[in-house]
C-alpha cells in the first residue's frame, strides 16, 4: 500500500519530465539493446559454425598424413605417401570405436559436358563415404563396393556441378561428363549441403570411386586423406585413440618415433572454432556493456540534478509528512522506473535490431534468453546503484533549508 | 473547547555560529487553546520562524517542553515528528508551495499520500471535500500554472485541511498576494476558525492582518514582550466589501 503510494507518487514525478526521462533511459536503451544485439550477432556466429561442422559429419574423424622432411625438402601434406590400401584394410579389420572408413584422392580439373565446362575437384572415395559425411543422395543411386574394385568410371555430382554443366536443364542421371578426358556416368546427384564456413561451396565436388580416380586420373597408389567416423559423437576421443593405435601399427612406427600422420575429430575443431566465437561474443559484450555503464552514470547524473533541482519539492514532502525513507524510497523507484523500463525498450529494439541484421546482411543471429535476462537484471541494479547516492542525498536534506531553497 | 492544543514551558532554542551562541528562543512559555486564532508578530530576527518550525515539528527545542496535543514533541525521532507532521498539522506557505505540473486535487492529496490508512478512494473524497471548502470544487483539475494566486493559496489551504490537523500552521500566507486576495483568504481563514473550529496560527508582521486573529504574540529578540486578547477582531468580510470594487 504504501510503496503503491510511492510508486504512484515517482510514477508522476517521471512524467512531470518526459522529454528529460526519454533521453536519460536512452543511454539505458542502446546500451541494452547493444548488449543484446551484439550477443545474438555473436551466440549466431557460434550457432552456425557449430551447425556447420555438425552438419559436414559430427562423428567425422580425419586422417592426413603429416608433412616430413626428405632430404631438407618439405612436401606438401597431399604429395606424401604414408596412407595406403593397407591402412585401410589394418583400419576396416577389427573396428572397436570406428564403424565406417574411406579413403580420399582428389584431383582437380575441368569438367566438360558437351559445350559447357567447369573447373572443379573430383574426390576418389569408397561408399562409406556417404555415411561418414551423413551425406544422402537426392536422387540416382550411390555407386557400391563393386564399382570400386572394377574401377567403375560413374560418378555422383553435386548441386553446383548441376547448375553449370547442365544450365539448361535436361536429363541428369545416366549423362557423360569428362573430367580429364575421361568419360563418367553419373549415376546419382548429391543433396545440397551449401557453403561451409569457411566459404568453400561443398556443392562444387564430383564424387568417383577411389580406384577409379587412381587409375585413371592421379595415378597413384597412396591416399590423401582417410575418413573415418566413430560409432557415435561421444566415442571421438576413443576412436582418435584407436585410428592413432592401428595406424602406428601399420606403419610399423617405432616408440621413439613421431607419428607420420594427424588425426583429427570433428569435435576438436568445434571446440577451436567455437572458442574463437566465443571471444567474439565477449568482446561484444564487454563493448556493449561499457555504454550500458555510461547509460548507467547518466541517469546518476540526471537523479543528482533532479534532487537538487527538486530540493523544494523534498522539503515540502517533507514538511507534510514524509520520512527520510519514503523521499529515499521515491527516488530510488524513480531511477529503477527509468533504467527497467529503458531496459525492456532496449531488449525490444536489440532483439529486432538482430532480426533486421539477419533480414539485411543475412548474418546468423541469435537472442538467447540468458542475455536479455542478464542484461534486464543489469539494468535493475544500474537503477539501484546510480540511483541510490541521490536518494540518499535527497533523504538526508534538512526540511527547513530544502523549503527555504530556491 | 478549552483543551490545550499547544502547551510550551521554558523552551530554549539556541545556534551555535562559530564560537558565536545565539540564542533565538529564551525561554518562553505560553499555550495555545482549541479553537483559538494566534497571529505571531515580530521583526525579522526576533525568533518568530524559529517558533514555527518547533510549532510545526520541523526543529526540535535546545531544551524545555513542547506538547503538542499532549505529546511531547521534545523526545520523539525524526520519523515519529514527520507523523506527527502528517497527522496533527497542516502547513500554508507563503509561496504555496504547490507541486509544479501537478493538478489542484493532486496536490491537495498530497499528505495523503504519507499515510497508510486511506485508500485511493476515500483519498479523493477528502480531497474533493477540502477543495469545497475553500471554494474551489470547479477548479480541482487546474494545473497551478492556469490558477491565480490567490487560488494557488487556496489549494494549499485546502492541502492543510485534507488531514484534518489539530492545528494550520501559516507562514506569511499572505505575503505574496495583494490586499484584496489577501483579505479573501483571511475571511477564508477567519471562516474556517470560527466556523468549522480549526486552531489557527498565523505568522505575520502585517499589523493589518494581525488585527483579524484573536489574539497576538509579539516576539523580539527570543522573548514574548506581548501575549495579549484582541479587543476588536476585524472581520475580513467586512473589510472585503468596504473595498471599492475594481471598474477595469
Amino acid at each position: 500500500m504504501k510503496l503503491l503510494n510511492l510508486l504512484n507518487i515517482a510514477w508522476k514525478a517521471i512524467i512531470r519530465n518526459k522529454m528529460r526521462t526519454f533521453l536519460t533511459m536512452l543511454g539505458i536503451i542502446i546500451g541494452v539493446a547493444a548488449v543484446i544485439s551484439m550477443t545474438a550477432i555473436g551466440q549466431g556466429s557460434k550457432q552456425s559454425i557449430q551447425s556447420q561442422i555438425t552438419a559436414m559429419g559430427s562423428n567425422m574423424v580425419m586422417i592426413r598424413p603429416e608433412s616430413n622432411v626428405q632430404g631438407g625438402v618439405r612436401q606438401d601434406n597431399a604429395n606424401v605417401q604414408s596412407l595406403t590400401e593397407a591402412d585401410i584394410t589394418a583400419l576396416e579389420k577389427q573396428p572397436e570405436f570406428i564403424n565406417g572408413v574411406s579413403p580420399s584422392v582428389s584431383a582437380k580439373s575441368q569438367a566438360i559436358n558437351g559445350p559447357y565446362n567447369w573447373s572443379t575437384t573430383v574426390q576418389g572415395v569408397s561408399p562409406a563415404y556417404l555415411t561418414i559425411r551423413n551425406w544422402p543422395i537426392a536422387s540416382g543411386i550411390p555407386f557400391d563396393a563393386q564399382d570400386v574394385k572394377t574401377a567403375a568410371k560413374v560418378c555422383l555430382v553435386g548441386q553446383t556441378i548441376v547448375t553449370n554443366l547442365f544450365p539448361n536443364g535436361g536429363e541428369v542421371l545416366g549423362s557423360d561428363i569428362r573430367f580429364k578426358r575421361i568419360p563418367f556416368k553419373i549415376i546419382g546427384i548429391l543433396s545440397k549441403k551449401g557453403v561451409n564456413t569457411f566459404g568453400q561451396d561443398q556443392d562444387d565436388i564430383i564424387l568417383a570411386p577411389v580406384t577409379t580416380v587412381q587409375k585413371r586420373i592421379t595415378a597413384t597408389t597412396y591416399y590423401q586423406n582417410i575418413f573415418a567416423s566413430a560409432i557415435d559423437a561421444n566415442s571421438t576421443d576413443q576412436a582418435v585413440d584407436e585410428v592413432t593405435r592401428v595406424l602406428r601399427a601399420s606403419h610399423k612406427l617405432q616408440n621413439n618415433e613421431a607419428d607420420d600422420f594427424t588425426v583429427r575429430s570433428q569435435a576438436e575443431l568445434i571446440s577451436t572454432f567455437t572458442s574463437t566465437s566465443q571471444i567474439l561474443t565477449i568482446l561484444l559484450a564487454v563493448i556493449s556493456g561499457i555504454s550500458l555503464l555510461v547509460g548507467g552514470i547518466g541517469i546518476m547524473n540526471i537523479m543528482y540534478v533532479s534532487v537538487t533541482e527538486r530540493t523544494k519539492e523534498i522539503g515540502l514532502r517533507m514538511s507534510l509528512g514524509a520520512r527520510g525513507m519514503d523521499i529515499l524510497l521515491q527516488f530510488l523507484i524513480e531511477a529503477i522506473l527509468i533504467s527497467v523500463t529503458g531496459g525492456l525498450i532496449g531488449v525490444a529494439l536489440g532483439v529486432g535490431t538482430a532480426a533486421l541484421v539477419t533480414g539485411l546482411m543475412h548474418w546468423p543471429t541469435l537472442v538467447t534468453q540468458s542475455s536479455v535476462i542478464l542484461s534486464f537484471l543489469v539494468c535493475f541494479v544500474t537503477g539501484v546503484f546510480f540511483g541510490y547516492y541521490p536518494a540518499l542525498k535527497a533523504s538526508r536534506l534538512d526540511p527547513i533549508e530544502a523549503l527555504r531553497y530556491e | 473547547m478549552d483543551s490545550v492544543i499547544v502547551d510550551i514551558k521554558n523552551l530554549k532554542r539556541d545556534f551555535t555560529i562559530g564560537e558565536e551562541t545565539v540564542k533565538a528562543l529564551n525561554d518562553i512559555s505560553f499555550d495555545i487553546k482549541k479553537g483559538e486564532f494566534v497571529t505571531i508578530m515580530g521583526s525579522s530576527g526576533s525568533g518568530k520562524t524559529t517558533l514555527l518550525n518547533i510549532l510545526g515539528c520541523l526543529e526540535k527545542p535546545t531544551q524545555g517542553v513542547y506538547l503538542l496535543d499532549g505529546i511531547n514533541v521534545s523526545s520523539l525521532s525524526n520519523n515519529e515528528l514527520a507523523g506527527i507532521r502528517n497527522k496533527k498539522l497542516g502547513f500554508v506557505f507563503q509561496s504555496y508551495n504547490l507541486l509544479s505540473r501537478t493538478s489542484a486535487i493532486e496536490n491537495v492529496e498530497l499528505p495523503l499520500l504519507y499515510n497508510n490508512t486511506f485508500s485511493a478512494k476515500e483519498r479523493k473524497e477528502k480531497a474533493i471535500a477540502a477543495l469545497e471548502a475553500v471554494k474551489l470544487s470547479d477548479r480541482m483539475y487546474h494545473l497551478p500554472s492556469q490558477l491565480s494566486g490567490g487560488q494557488q493559496q487556496r489549494v494549499a489551504i485546502a492541502r492543510a485541511l485534507i488531514n484534518d490537523p489539530v492545528m494550520i500552521l501559516a507562514d506569511e500566507a499572505t505575503g505574496n498576494l495583494d490586499s484584496r486576495t489577501s483579505y479573501e483568504i483571511m475571511m477564508l481563514i477567519q471562516d474556517l476558525n470560527t466556523d468549522h473550529g480549526k486552531t489557527i496560527v498565523f505568522v505575520t508582521h502585517e499589523p493589518d492582518i494581525a488585527a483579524f486573529s484573536k489574539r497576538t504574540i509579539r516576539l523580539k529578540d527570543g522573548k514574548i514582550i506581548q501575549d495579549a486578547l484582541n479587543q476588536n477582531i476585524n472581520s475580513a468580510k467586512a473589510v472585503l466589501e468596504a473595498l471599492p470594487v475594481l471598474t477595469e
